[in-house]
């Protein structure tokens, strides 16, 4: 049994390398696309451009701007004479945010009134606009604090303190890396495994595999094991650039992550061979690969939070084998969690893999139309 | 180009199209399924946050406090009795933050000497966390304002900030995220209509046999380019109806606007579909390209979820490459500020650019040779 497996694993790695637009689509994209999606994948803001309206003579309103104009989050484009040149920046998007600070600004609080400032955000992005938002607001804030300081007023009754743990200068490459470590390795399988079996359904030479004396199992495991090494090489590849190249720290135990990826690739080949053993033609392979590899991707918690989500469709996610990985590597990754940590995550990946196995083997015995 | 030989040729797809009705599936049923999952499971919008509240000694100041985390839509608090039970579930993922009066609030709030409440957040994932910080200080901004009030006492907040969100005034990110998921989607839908159709005649031979006949080969891309043109808008306008109807994304601008902006961009969809069957010739190494090249980049590099303008100067110029980076920006524009002319018409000339470019370099890939 061992040798003819292995005839048939050699195969299928020939028959997935030899050609060599194939061969460069396995290795190219996922190494290039992990660099620039490293770097693309940010909800950090960076030079924001900004507008400034200033009516206000007085000195303190030149003191509050210097403080955005010192933050590199914040980039002051120009500084407008007239109101309605607003709405013009923010309009084209040369502008996200608009600070317009009234006439009476300085003087108002010279003499213990409320200063007023007017900032105005676009919204289109409404997860940029939050965020932005919320530096407006700390950036205010240390003002009022400052000037209630040095200007004799009392002091606040208490002071809030913040922290982050695990990340504590809350970058977000470190959120991202680990996680395109799991949509790579996901994508990769997918290209392995979903038009295996349809494509030699399609040729006509999976019915001359099934009258060779392989048994419908070892057919099967010929498929299996070409998508383990290839996803398997990959996965730590890429693990390894997001610690060398991206500097996202490992603090968790290796064995935790390598146990993870192994079960992962487990269901993910699964999964993809049981879309190639039910679909007749290639063409219906790709559509189930991308049926799906896309909502298994948006609904991993990779880029919004599964928490952010209806009931129905956290439920919806249970049966997503991505969602386990992206606890497994953000956990091993910046919580330091080992195997007793994620052991919840081990064992749903584990079922999803067993149950689309059985499925894709039931199927693949199945002759052609 | 004669008519009748290309009507000939488009009812042979339309044929083929109908015998496998995957081709239906990806037109319509994809969208639907896509965009039905995606409009309510994607959102950015963090509410009722679980927050670990730990008030180690109770007074009536404190309650003013942890009154203003309970009224926030926010967040969630949960009560735990010491900081040690908290921390555990912070590190287990039950809580995102932990909110901390020590027992020497009260006295030191009161005698002028200012306490220290201690906010530590769970950092994995940043942007959450943001939000929640964020979302922190404006509940701790309005229970300063509330103290100064009732005390009668000076100024502690100098500064009235008013700030205004033009556009998506109640910021609800489902108005950004599904005109973006829409552009994301119909990528797919075009690449996967045409991916396949061209390699598919190269792998059956069948390309051989059209050649042997009097057809140009610009015929047979635009036989092959109209039906699943068709298909395409069909597809387009049942996820712009569901954007409307169903998710209540509101449309300011035109939908004439729309719908060219959006036959544009479904060309360079197809043409990039087109572009891959022609350089593969055959179908598993066509399907491959398709799943790498079209998903993933135009789910991050599109500016639907990540910001284009937060990304390094090298980046934002490779997103150049993705057709669906000016889709997204024309949808964003026209559902949620209208008719922005100085956004649509640049995007809408590189979207005419980059069809014009795809389509061809498939015809000059197509060529009436045997290699």
């Amino acid at each position: 049994m061992w040798r003819r497996l292995y005839a048939l694993v050699i195969k299928e790695l020939l028959a997935l390398l030899r050609d060599k637009a194939s061969r460069f689509v396995l290795i190219g994209p996922p190494l290039v696309q992990l660099l620039v999606f490293g770097y693309a994948a940010t909800y950090d803001l960076n030079n924001i451009p900004f507008v400034v309206y200033n009516e206000d003579p007085g000195y303190a309103s030149r003191e509050l701007l210097a403080r955005f104009d010192g933050t590199p989050i914040f980039r002051r484009i120009a500084t407008l004479q007239s109101e309605e040149l607003i709405s013009a920046f923010i309009d084209r998007k040369d502008a996200l945010m608009a600070i317009h600070i009234d006439r009476q600004f300085t003087r108002n609080l010279l003499s213990g009134r409320t200063g007023s400032v007017q900032v105005i955000i676009d919204g289109r992005n409404s997860n940029t606009a939050a965020i932005a938002l919320g530096y407006v607001n700390s950036i205010l804030f240390a003002f009022d604090q400052e000037w209630a300081a040095t200007h004799s007023m009392p002091n606040p009754p208490a002071n809030l303190v913040l922290r982050a743990w695990y990340n504590p200068n809350l970058l977000s490459r470190w959120f991202v890396v680990p996680g395109i470590i799991g949509l790579l390795t996901l994508v990769v399988t997918m290209l392995v495994t979903a038009l295996s079996i349809a494509r030699e359904r399609e040729t006509g030479t999976y019915d001359q595999l099934l009258v060779t004396p392989l048994r419908p199992l070892e057919v099967l495991l010929g498929k299996v094991i070409p998508g383990f090494l290839i996803g398997a090489v990959e996965a730590s590849f890429i693990s390894l650039m997001a610690v060398l190249w991206f500097r996202v720290p490992f603090t968790g135990s290796v064995l935790a992550l390598v146990l993870g990826l192994f079960l992962f690739l487990f269901s993910a080949i699964g999964v993809g061979l049981m879309i190639s053993a039910l679909s007749a033609t290639q063409q219906q392979g790709l559509l189930g690969a991308f049926l799906f590899l896309v909502p298994a991707i948006i609904l991993s918690g990779f880029a919004t939070p599964i928490a952010n989500m209806p009931q129905a469709i956290q439920y919806v996610t249970l049966a997503d084998p991505l969602r386990y990985l992206m606890v497994i590597l953000r956990g091993t990754f910046l919580q330091g969690d080992g195997i007793a940590e994620l052991s919840s995550q081990f064992w749903p990946l584990a079922a999803i893999g067993l149950i689309s196995m059985l499925t894709a083997s039931l199927f693949a015995r199945r002759k052609m139309y | 180009m004669q008519l009748q030989r290309l009507s000939g040729l488009m009812r042979k797809e339309f044929l083929q199209i109908l015998r496998d009705p995957s081709a239906l599936g990806i037109a319509f049923a994809m969208p639907l399924f896509l965009l039905l999952l995606f409009g309510y499971g994607v959102s950015l919008d963090a509410e009722h946050v679980p927050i670990a509240v730990v008030v180690e000694h109770p007074s009536p100041l404190a309650d003013t406090l942890i009154g203003g985390l309970d009224q926030s839509r926010y967040f969630r608090p949960v009560r735990f009795s010491d900081i040690i039970a908290a921390r555990t579930a912070l590190k287990e993922r039950e809580v995102n933050g932990i909110f901390w009066l020590r027992s020497d609030f009260v006295r030191k709030a009161l005698d002028g000497e200012g306490a220290d409440v201690s906010v530590i957040v769970n950092g994995v994932d940043a942007n959450t966390a943001r939000l929640v910080e964020s979302y922190l200080q404006q509940v701790w901004q309005i229970w300063l304002l509330q103290q100064q009030r009732e005390q009668a006492s000076v100024l502690t907040l100098p500064i009235g900030g008013e700030l205004r969100i033009w556009f998506n005034p109640a910021l609800r990110s489902r108005d950004y995220l599904v005109p973006g998921l829409i552009a994301v989607i119909m990528t797919l839908i075009g690449a996967l209509l045409t991916a396949l159709v061209v390699a598919r005649e190269w792998e059956r031979g069948t390309m051989e046999a059209l050649m042997a006949s009097p057809v140009t080969m610009a015929e047979i891309i635009i036989g092959k380019l109209l039906p699943y043109f068709v298909l395409g808008m069909g597809g387009m306008a049942l996820s712009v109806a569901m954007a409307i109807g169903l998710f209540a994304v509101p449309l300011h601008g035109n939908l004439l606007v729309l719908t060219l902006a959006s036959a544009l961009f479904l060309l360079v969809a197809l043409g990039m579909g087109l572009l891959i069957s022609s350089v593969a010739k055959n179908q598993f190494v066509a399907g491959q390209i398709a799943i790498v090249v079209t998903f993933l980049p135009a789910f991050i590099l599109s500016g639907f979820v990540f910001d284009i303008r937060s990304m390094p100067t090298i980046i934002q110029f490779i997103t150049h490459l993705i057709g669906a980076r000016f889709f997204v920006s024309i949808l964003q524009s026209i559902f949620l500020a209208g008719n922005v002319w100085s956004v649509i018409l640049p995007n809408a000339a590189a979207l005419g650019v980059m069809a014009v470019v795809f389509l061809g370099l498939t015809l000059r890939r197509t060529r009436k040779r045997l290699d």
